[in-house]
């Protein structure tokens, strides 16, 4: 099972979870990241995530079947929001399922490190006093990313 | 060509996309965004600092010295912010 969904609207985490189940699944593995109340001390009225119509759902589409390479998975799905999103609603979420829970705890950790950095999004923040921001990316974001690539072979991994 | 730009790139060249015939010996992206800026103070803007600029060929992340062969599509961007 691999899905892959880039879409405006909310999604509903426990449904998605659900999906996982059954198919040889022995635990669902997830990570769900959520629009933050402030930056800097500064109150946030909303984020902003634009993207890549097309590249984007393809290079989701390629971690996934990286992750699904790497570890036995039974399912990953993997969906991002994109427009205009206020503080607490969700922005991303990734679930892995596998036989054992190794497996679905690292492919989780791995998909959302790697989707940092290999995948086209851009987040603006838009501060409660009208200023707007884009955001940086964090040099702590791409050592994370790199270090699941180090001690991989040449493969379907190697972006 | 098909040359794309995202987040602020977009901003300050105050358009999303353009279709352009590309002038003979612009055959990598950093010489495409070096001819681009040529095009206007807001494409100038946008190319002023290199270092802050990424880039994908035909939709898969690239170096900005990658050659540009046939390509069809290059996008400019900032590093990406996802997740």
């Amino acid at each position: 099972m691999r899905r892959i969904s880039v879409q405006e609207e909310d999604f509903d985490a426990g449904a998605e979870l659900a999906r996982l189940t059954g198919g040889g699944a022995g635990g669902v593995a997830s990570f769900i990241g959520v629009v933050r109340g402030e930056a800097d001390g500064r109150k946030l009225a909303a984020l902003r995530l634009e993207h890549y119509p097309g590249m984007t759902e393809a290079a989701l589409a390629r971690l996934a079947d990286a992750a699904l390479a790497r570890w036995a998975l039974t399912g990953v799905i993997i969906i991002h929001r994109v427009g205009r999103l206020l503080p607490a609603q969700n922005i991303v979420l990734v679930a892995t399922a596998s036989a054992q829970r190794a497996a679905a705890l690292a492919a989780t950790a791995y998909l959302i490190d790697r989707l940092k950095t290999d995948a086209p999004f851009w987040k603006a923040e838009e501060f409660a006093d009208g200023a707007v921001r884009w955001v940086s990316a964090r040099p702590g974001d791409e050592a994370a990313a790199a270090a699941w690539r180090k001690d991989l072979p040449p493969g379907p991994d190697r972006l | 060509m098909r040359v794309l730009y995202f987040a602020w790139l977009r901003e300050k060249t105050g358009i999303g996309q353009e279709e352009l015939c590309l002038p003979a010996g612009v055959d990598t992206p950093r010489a495409l965004a070096g001819w681009l800026a040529g095009r206007g103070p807001g494409h100038a803007a946008a190319f002023a600092d290199m270092a802050l600029i990424r880039c994908a060929v035909d939709r898969e992340f690239a170096a900005l010295d990658a050659k540009l062969g046939g390509a069809a599509e290059v996008a400019f961007f900032p590093p990406v912010t996802g997740g």
